[in-house]
């Protein structure tokens, strides 16, 4: 008797922790889906709240100049990663064999993932810029940036050829293709939706990225936007400018507050940017999976 | 065999070996691009131990000087040492930051991750993924912005801290904000991969939710969340900017959580740009550098050791 009466009492405890628990649970996931609507919605009003016109202009006061400049360094870094990165994918997917080379670059790409973006930023410092005695500029932003999302882009297309269904691969070979052939007209055109999606995330890193560019794209931009010869400094296409971007901004306009009177409305409007080009970058990302997931579930 | 069909069989044959040639051709560059990320990456590390050493060998520190003293006083003239290059104060911080991220976000992490997979899986993968996915997003100098315009002027009114609420709180609090998304996601992935079976046998053997969660499924899952954990450390480690806008910049330790400090990154950050290429604070920042990007190797040697201890234990 006094046995049962024992058991009943730790059943409710267990009982008890348990909806407790539960409790708790809820909690913790509503308190950071709130955390990030308060973040995200307070970045965005903050720098609503202190616009003036002039943030859209092309001057000191506006953030124009160093918005072209990150899309611009964006597109620089992905020219050069995008078809580097697909390539040593399809090594990796298609050619390399089980073996020491192999492994150790599975460990490279996986340390060049994990450094940190300072050390990508010196790295970048010394040889883009110290070595070739090259003033800042946005070619070296680019190729400090393209360090960052190389790994990102290699595995990604590594593992969409991988995950590919077999038949692919076969069907082709069957009729005749070579290996080459195979990858270039067949695996490649089928992997591409994951690879875009792999290159818009890496895009929406590069558009936030600030350690790697503090050494290598510069903190100052000048552009004249009249001006179109392609050697000049001050031309906004020239990529060996000093080009600073919008998330560097922050950070400049952070230290030489006391040069610009409209600082803290800057670096809150560049936050605000920022923080919807991330968002609808990630958005995007969203949709295509989605679609892939969508026509994949079709076939099988 | 008619003229034609020599002539035939002569372009099949060029064809084929015109594919065939196409075909060398591009395995040949893709070898070449899967060999440039390891020759890249190799590079990032001699340079940085070509640079990251010149502390020892030519201006004659000891290791255990740069590692232990905090006496930071290098000179920056180029050739002329004599200075001391202890970096103790910026190690320490560095450790101090990310050790109390870690303190603060883990538990909030494993909750986050264990709500979304086995409390509410449906709103788990429908709202909790994409908003976890927005986290990781968010450019780590915004994250340093609100720190500064937001926690460090909070600190100071509450806490009443002495340099207006630059502190060790505030960085803590930013980094575990930042490294949140990363151990959840990592997390998360890794109870859901924990056999259905394990849950179904507790549950038979008449277990509560909570019971089999914290007997059963966090245990299984356990090698998976250490790596999520390390991964997290591992992005608070190398975080420059976002730290440098609140810590304070302080060289000296932090006596409380409230006292400011300096990091590994921030002064890295702060210092590079000014000091003269090849002089000895030059140098003593590279082997700040180099000291990162050991840690940084450190940690992926972690991550494998648990990945194949955690093979072995279900082979």
């Amino acid at each position: 008797m006094r046995d049962t009466n024992s058991m009943r009492k730790r059943i409710a405890r267990a009982k008890r922790a348990d909806s407790a628990m539960t409790g708790v649970f809820y909690s913790v996931g509503g308190f950071f889906l709130l955390l990030l609507l308060v973040l995200a919605g307070y970045i965005i009003s903050k720098g609503l709240i202190d616009f003036y016109p002039e943030l859209l202009t092309f001057t000191r006061q506006g953030i124009g100049n160093q918005f072209f400049n990150t899309v611009y360094l964006v597109f620089l870094s992905l020219v050069i990663s995008v078809p580097l990165g697909v390539a040593a994918g399809i090594y990796m997917a298609e050619y390399a064999k089980q073996g020491k080379v192999t492994a150790f670059l599975q460990v490279c790409i996986e340390s060049l993932s994990s450094l940190p973006s300072i050390v990508v930023g010196l790295f970048g410092y010394l040889v883009f810029i110290l070595m070739t005695g090259a003033t800042w500029n946005l070619m070296a932003g680019a190729l400090a940036v393209s360090i960052l999302s190389l790994p990102l882009i290699t595995t990604t297309t590594k593992d969409a050829l991988i995950s590919l269904p077999k038949g692919y691969k076969e069907g082709s070979m069957a009729l005749g293709a070579t290996h080459w052939r195979t990858i270039t007209k067949v695996l490649l055109p089928a992997c591409l939706p994951r690879i875009i999606t792999g290159v818009i995330l890496a895009a929406g890193r590069g558009f936030g990225e600030a350690a790697a560019l503090l050494y290598t794209a510069g903190q100052s931009t000048n552009i004249n936007w009249s001006n179109w010869d392609i050697t000049s400094t001050t031309c906004p296409l020239n990529p060996f400018r000093p080009g600073e971007t919008l998330s560097l901004h922050i950070w400049v306009m952070r230290t030489e507050g006391s040069l610009n009177p409209n600082s803290t409305a800057i670096a809150n409007f560049s936050s605000a940017v920022l923080i919807v080009m991330v968002l609808s970058f990630s958005l995007l990302a969203r949709m295509l999976t989605k679609r892939i997931n969508k026509r994949m579930g079709g076939l099988q | 065999m008619t003229a034609k069909d020599t002539a035939d069989k002569r372009a099949t044959e060029q064809f084929a070996r015109h594919m065939s040639r196409k075909g060398a051709f591009g395995r040949g560059l893709v070898t070449a691009c899967g060999l440039f990320i390891i020759l890249l990456t190799v590079s990032i590390g001699v340079f940085l131990i070509v640079k990251g050493t010149g502390t020892f060998t030519k201006y004659h520190h000891t290791i255990w000087e740069f590692l232990f003293s905090a006496d930071w006083a290098p000179t920056d003239t180029p050739n002329e040492g004599g200075g001391t290059v202890g970096a103790a104060i910026y190690i320490v911080g560095s450790l101090l930051t990310c050790g109390l991220a870690l303190l603060f976000v883990t538990p909030f992490s494993l909750a986050a991750a264990i709500f979304m997979t086995e409390i509410s899986p449906k709103a788990g993968t429908k709202i909790f993924q994409p908003a976890v996915e927005i986290f990781v997003g968010i450019p780590s100098v915004v994250y340093g912005w609100i720190g500064l315009t937001v926690l460090v002027p909070f600190i100071r009114d509450t806490f009443h801290a002495r340099m207006g609420g630059y502190s060790v709180l505030a960085a803590s609090i930013v980094l575990a904000v930042m490294i949140f998304p990363t151990i959840t996601t990592v997390a998360a992935d890794a109870i859901r991969s924990v056999p259905l079976d394990f849950r179904r046998a507790a549950y038979g053997l008449g277990s509560t939710r909570w019971q089999v969660i914290y007997r059963v499924v966090v245990p299984a899952a356990s090698p998976g969340i250490m790596t999520g954990v390390i991964l997290g450390l591992a992005r608070a480690f190398g975080e420059a900017l976002a730290v440098a806008m609140v810590i304070g910049k302080t060289r000296a330790f932090a006596s409380s959580l409230l006292s400011p400090t300096n990091n590994l990154t921030a002064a890295i950050a702060a210092d590079m740009g000014n000091s003269s290429n090849g002089g000895e604070q030059n140098l003593a920042l590279w082997t700040m550098a180099l000291l990162l990007f050991l840690i940084s190797m450190l940690f992926i040697f972690l991550i494998h050791l648990i990945s194949r201890k955690g093979k072995e234990k279900h082979a």
